[in-house]
């Protein structure tokens, strides 16, 4: 593709894609919807804590049972 | 007079100037007022600058929500001395190029974001349907590219530093974008 081929091409595109205006605006105000956001992802940390403190325990309890196979039986009566 | 206009000018360009590194280096420390300043001084450019890029007044609004949620978990890593803007329009336009790659090509791109009184009435309707959905199926580092430097006319400079990558290799994806649309448009029996 040549330079005067590059020009058609660039031109033909400019055509059917006009540059966007430059004052555009959002129509509203984001701060609310940025609120909305940050408030959602943490809620959404403090959700996961619980299944992050659940893999933590297992993992203790696998790690007690591998050290100690003993205490199985005694792991199992408790739960 | 003039002298005494001169100095007092002076003097409140210095005291913004001050005011605007204390509310960069706040928001560097996490401040969340600080944050709000910062988003309400820059939401329209960036969301302009996401029009730009994605031609919808929707997901640019939620871009610019997007971008600003990923501009307040990088606070930690922003340096003030570097400057918000340009910080702000690669983070912009990473997000950007998140949301062209999860959508597939539609388009119809929608008409009604441009200037006035720019295209060429000669040109037909469906000749300019045509080049806006083969526009759409480029790959998105592509479209960028050449979204912003042929259709925006954007100094290949600005574009190279939005897109983290350099000015030769701006011109390359704007080269490759070109010669993919002509492939594209001569398939669909247009010969440009």
């Amino acid at each position: 593709m040549n330079e005067q081929d590059q020009d058609r091409m660039k031109k033909l595109l400019q055509q059917a894609l006009p540059p966007v205006a430059e004052d555009a605006e959002p129509t509203r105000d984001l701060w609310p919807a940025m609120l909305r956001r940050m408030d959602r992802k943490q809620v959404a940390k403090t959700q996961l804590l619980p299944v992050w403190f659940d893999w933590a325990l297992l993992a203790a309890l696998v790690g007690v049972a591998a050290a100690f196979p003993a205490s199985v039986p005694v792991l199992l009566y408790y739960l | 007079m003039n002298r005494e206009n001169d100095r007092k000018a002076q003097e409140r360009e210095g005291r913004m100037q001050n005011e605007s590194s204390n509310v960069l280096n706040d928001f560097q420390h996490g401040d969340l007022a600080a944050f709000e300043t910062i988003f309400r001084l820059h939401q329209r450019a960036v969301y302009g600058w996401l029009l730009r890029i994605v031609r919808n007044h929707a997901a640019a609004e939620d871009l610019t929500v997007e971008t600003f949620w990923r501009i307040h978990n990088a606070h930690a890593c922003f340096d003030p001395s570097q400057g918000f803007e340009g910080w702000a329009r690669r983070i912009a336009t990473h997000a950007a190029l998140d949301w062209l790659r999860t959508r597939r090509a539609e388009c119809e791109l929608p008409a009604d974001l441009s200037a006035p009184a720019t295209t060429d009435p000669a040109i037909a309707a469906e000749i300019r349907s045509k080049v806006a959905l083969a526009f759409s199926r480029l790959p998105p580092k592509l479209r960028i590219a050449a979204t912003l430097a042929v259709i925006e006319e954007l100094p290949g400079k600005e574009v190279a530093e939005a897109l983290g990558v350099s000015v030769a290799a701006v011109k390359v994806r704007v080269f490759r974008a070109l010669r993919l649309l002509r492939k594209d448009l001569e398939r669909q029996g247009i010969t440009p």
